[in-house]
């Protein structure tokens, strides 16, 4: 096989991720979706690892799941049941869902759907929870749990309802949308989120006996700043997850992290994961807190990232630079055109006004992160070693480069083989 | 009057208003495109087009999420033409910011988004990466100038071959020198515009000729360097071949020079068949090399005796033979020079920066002086023991790695000092090579090391006896005249004709016009069958000299900087060795790319 193969497997993974329209079309309870998520299973972001190796954010949300689904009375029973091996822990991404953070998915849980039109495949990730004490970032104490039976028993049924009748959402176009208006779709998703409120609310009213549960139904999502962020995630997942599989293709079609591991996959060897330790963020951290208190880097959400999202995009949003530790609007600009020289194309949906329209980089090629020792930049929140604290700050990471090099010695080898 | 109406319905295509309003707008000024209107599919924006007519059956299916253009026009064709224009211009990406990006490329790739339009590559990384960043410029389409050397002579018949596949010229690995429209890559001097073409396999071989013509008033149209090693067996010339078709096409170029060190037979035959095609006259100065039977070519054994037939070939005037024999004349300075010097004081030592110089000088000196030794003879070996020797100070011996020794004088600096200490030596031949991209100052940098190699000889009770051929012109930024002064203030003899040059060392060490060896006159080759077939010219080669060259570096930031002196478009990339200089990884990518 030749080079020109290699840059015709690109090319088709680059049409399928340019064809892909993903739209927000229910929430339901996971066991119903997925099949494989049976009673004992929990998903978990990034790739797999085993019960000894989970950090303590991990650690946090899996005993607060276990509870939450009843197989567990409290936290020290938990425990005793993941020790003694009797839960099964499997990525999210096994299963064609996305988590962020911890990403702890039970079969009760609620989790959002979004399906390619184009391809017909979809994706899922859970509801995000809102700040402050979270089970993504490994809390579990009562809130926490009575915020998920809530979501579970009236915040999904209530959004499934509203998307049934709206028809589903495009989330291409409102993603696009965001995208001018300041979000980069990672870090802040300030605008995507209320463009869904906007978008929903008509049919949320007529759809939600009032005045409650619609009130808190409403209160839950105009209060939640980063509740698209979940929605963007699972979109990433649906455009991303045709471009997999494809022999002779050098893009990678995800990016995750479990706390203690990065890992990545590559569209030409499907599944496999190549994995690195996590590496340490580097940002600001909220008051009281510093770089000592801080967790490996953590989550699927890296899945924006891999669409060409997030820190991809930071040209597109001034604020998070800030926010996110870049000094200044020509430091974020620099971040985005250092992922174009590891990205095969732009993206002509989402643009960038900053940069007078052009598109996000996008696709990124394993040979050419290799080539230049640039590996992909991601916005992060950054969660509290220990269970139960959450987000201490946020900031960027860099995709470690020794998992690049792993996946592209593995693609030479069965190239090789093959050609 | 008929109408038509018709629509596109992009579906979750997004574009917010102010871009939609510049699509109608260039829509509506296509021929026989009476309105057109590019909008979101919403309620309102659809009861609006509804309002005006403007709306069709087909486009009541599109919802607030998907992109509908509709057009009013005066035929079917205008339709349709307007609609696939829209199509074209929703998915064409935006042209790129005229600020550019705000940093410096790290890659070819990144360098071709500043200066999408650029035609060629100028190279100078290390040679363990040279091939690499060679091949992928190609694969762009770019002509390539590749100043790096130690690439493998696999390789570069590889990237030739890469490169005639391309319709783009090579010219290197191992090329030192080109002057493409007057614009200097790599070392290349300031001369004026002419009718002379040259193409070279030698980097200072060509430096002197075009400063031996510019002194005669003699401009030049294109000096194509093609690399050091582009006349081995295996290369067969095909970087010449490329450049001589191009150099017969020119309408500026009325006459060729041809220069190169001592090439393979073979591939020489070829070479002089193809020189005698131009339908022009050419100079064939290919040191070492059979007469070629061809009655075109004018063949001359040295640089400056290919700059004088140039010369007189450019004027019209018929062509002198070229004059080698040894003469005992001396300028006064060096009748002086020669009465200090002990009887034992008998060798000559020539330190050379360019390589072509140095065997110019051997071939001389062997022709006057009998056994001679030097580093040419094998490049990869120290110069045998002999009692003149001839070094080329640009082979790797000397170099360890570092720089050209036309940027980095301290090598020859080293050895002038130990070879003040050997009681032998009695003349020093020196070239100094001025120009762009050459050593700021490199007179200077000589006339100080030879008043410290002075001192230290004289401390033993010896003179020496120094020569320096300065290859510049009066354009170079180095100050050609200043140079020459500096140089004499320290009592070297200078000259601008390096045959002069070696003529009097040979003196000084006394040669005798009787008693020379004549060095065997190279057989006439076997005349070439006619009707072999001529290289073609590299078409986006001559796109280049059509339209001037538009330049990305990658490697020595001053080729760079000379460039951008005469104002051509070029992008420094910030250049880091692939694969972080991960030798193994960097294979492993070469064969997935």
């Amino acid at each position: 096989m030749s080079h020109a193969a290699i840059e015709a497997a690109n090319a088709q993974a680059l049409q399928r991720l340019f064809a892909a329209r993903p739209f927000w079309t229910g929430v339901r309870p996971a066991r119903e979706l997925l099949p494989q998520l049976a009673e004992g299973t929990v998903l978990h972001a990034g790739p797999p690892l085993s019960w000894e190796a989970t950090c303590g954010p991990l650690r946090g949300a899996l005993e607060g799941a276990l509870q939450y689904e009843g197989w567990a009375a409290d936290a020290a029973s938990a425990r005793a049941l993941l020790e003694a091996g009797q839960i099964t822990l499997r990525p999210c991404h096994s299963v064609g869902a996305v988590g962020p953070m911890t990403g702890v998915v039970t079969p009760r849980m609620p989790l959002l759907v979004v399906e390619n039109r184009e391809y017909g495949n979809r994706a899922y990730a859970p509801l995000n929870e809102g700040l402050g004490r979270v089970l993504r970032f490994g809390a579990n104490d009562a809130s926490v749990l009575a915020r998920l039976r809530w979501l579970q028993d009236v915040a999904a049924p209530a959004l499934d309802a509203a998307l049934q009748r709206a028809g589903g959402l495009d989330l291409r176009v409102l993603m696009a949308q965001a995208l001018l208006m300041g979000d980069e779709l990672h870090q802040r998703n300030v605008a995507a989120s209320a463009l869904v409120l906007r978008a929903l609310l008509p049919h949320l009213v007529r759809v939600t006996p009032a005045p409650e549960p619609l009130a808190a139904v409403v209160d839950f999502l105009s209060g939640n700043e980063q509740f698209f962020l979940n929605l963007a995630m699972a979109a990433a997942k649906a455009t991303l997850d045709p471009a997999a599989g494809i022999p002779g293709c050098t893009l990678v079609t995800a990016m995750a992290r479990n706390g203690t591991e990065f890992g990545i996959r590559l569209s030409a060897l499907g599944e496999r994961w190549f994995t690195a330790p996590a590496p340490m963020p580097q940002g600001l951290y909220f008051p009281g807190y510093s770089a000592a208190d801080a967790n490996p880097d953590l989550g699927d959400s890296a899945i924006v990232e891999t669409l060409g999202l997030g820190a991809f995009a930071m040209a597109a949003s001034p604020a998070v630079a800030r926010f996110v530790g870049l000094g200044s609007f020509a430091e974020a600009r620099r971040v985005t055109e250092a992922m174009l020289d590891i990205t095969v194309a732009r993206s002509p949906h989402f643009l960038l006004p900053t940069l007078d329209g052009q598109g996000v980089p996008t696709g990124i090629d394993v040979r050419k992160v290799v080539e230049t020792g640039i590996t992909p930049w991601i916005n992060t929140g950054i969660a509290h070693r220990q269970a139960g604290i959450g987000q201490i700050g946020a900031g960027v990471v860099q995709a470690p480069l020794a998992c690049f090099v792993q996946a592209l010695e593995a693609f030479a080898a069965i190239w090789e083989e093959e050609g | 009057m008929s109408e038509y109406l018709g629509c596109k319905v992009f579906a979750s295509l997004y574009r917010d208003s102010v871009v939609l309003m510049q699509v109608s707008q260039q829509l509506e000024a296509l021929p026989g495109v009476r309105r057109a209107a590019a909008m979101m599919g919403t309620p309102q924006n659809k009861d609006l087009l509804r309002a005006a007519a403007l709306l069709p059956a087909e486009g009541e299916q599109a919802g607030a999420n998907d992109l509908l253009v509709c057009v009013q026009a005066e035929s079917a064709t205008a339709l349709a033409a307007a609609l696939q224009a829209a199509a074209q211009q929703l998915s064409a990406p935006p042209a790129a910011s005229s600020s550019g990006e705000a940093t410096a490329p790290r890659t070819l790739e990144g360098a071709l988004r500043h200066l999408p339009d650029a035609n060629l590559a100028c190279i100078s990384v290390p040679g363990a990466y040279a091939a690499y960043e060679a091949r992928k410029a190609l694969r762009h389409g770019l002509n390539v100038f590749l100043f790096s050397d130690h690439v493998p002579l696999a390789a570069e018949v590889a990237l030739k071959d890469l490169a005639a596949q391309q319709g783009v010229l090579l010219m290197g690995p191992d090329c030192g020198t080109a002057l493409l429209n007057g614009l200097p890559l790599g070392f290349a001097n300031q001369v004026p515009r002419g009718p002379v073409g040259l193409v070279s396999a030698s980097g200072t071989g060509l430096q002197h000729v075009l400063c031996l013509l510019a002194q005669q008033g003699i401009g030049v149209s294109q000096a194509i360097g093609v690399g050091g090693r582009d006349l081995h067996a295996q290369v067969g010339g095909r970087s010449m071949r490329a450049a001589l078709r191009v150099l017969a096409a020119d309408p500026q170029t009325h006459v060729v020079v041809l220069i190169s060190k001592p090439p393979d037979a073979a591939v020489a035959r070829e070479l002089a068949h193809e020189a005698a095609q131009l339908g022009k006259p050419c100079v064939w100065a290919v040191l070492g090399a059979p007469a070629p039977p061809q009655a075109t070519l004018y063949r001359v054994a040295t640089l400056a005796g290919a700059a004088q037939a140039a010369a007189a070939l450019a004027r019209g005037e018929p062509v002198t033979k070229e004059d080698l024999r040894v003469s005992l004349a001396l300028p006064p300075e060096l009748v002086a020079a020669r009465a200090c010097l002990h009887p034992s004081q008998r060798a000559i030592r020539g330190l050379y920066t360019g390589g072509t110089l140095a065997y110019e000088a051997l071939w001389l000196l062997r022709r006057w002086l009998g056994r001679v030794g030097s580093n040419l003879d094998d490049r990869s070996e120290a110069a045998p023991a002999a009692e003149h020797l001839v070094l080329d100070l640009g082979a790797e011996t000397y170099t360890g790695g570092r720089p050209h020794p036309i940027i980095d004088p301290r090598p020859r600096q080293q050895l002038l000092r130990e070879l003040a200490r050997q009681p032998e030596v009695a003349v020093v031949l020196c070239d100094v090579i001025l120009g762009w991209g050459a050593h700021a100052s490199p007179g200077e940098a000589l006339a100080e090391a030879w008043q410290e190699a002075q001192a230290e000889a004289r401390a033993a009770g010896r003179r020496l006896v120094g020569i320096a051929t300065v290859c510049g012109t009066p354009g170079d930024p180095q100050d050609l005249a200043a140079q020459c002064r500096v140089l004499r203030a320290q009592g070297m003899a200078v000259t601008l004709n390096h045959v002069e040059a070696v003529r009097w060392a040979a003196a000084i060490v006394g040669a005798k016009e009787a008693g020379q060896t004549p060095a065997p006159e190279p057989a006439a080759g076997e005349p070439l069958p006619a009707g072999l077939p001529v290289a073609t010219a590299p078409a986006r080669f001559a796109a280049l000299l059509a339209a001037g060259p538009r330049v990305i570096n990658l490697g020595l930031e001053r080729f760079a900087a000379s460039l951008a002196r005469f104002g051509v478009p070029v992008v420094h990339v910030d250049w880091r060795p692939p694969a972080g200089g991960d030798v193994r990884l960097l294979r492993v990518l070469e064969r997935l790319q």
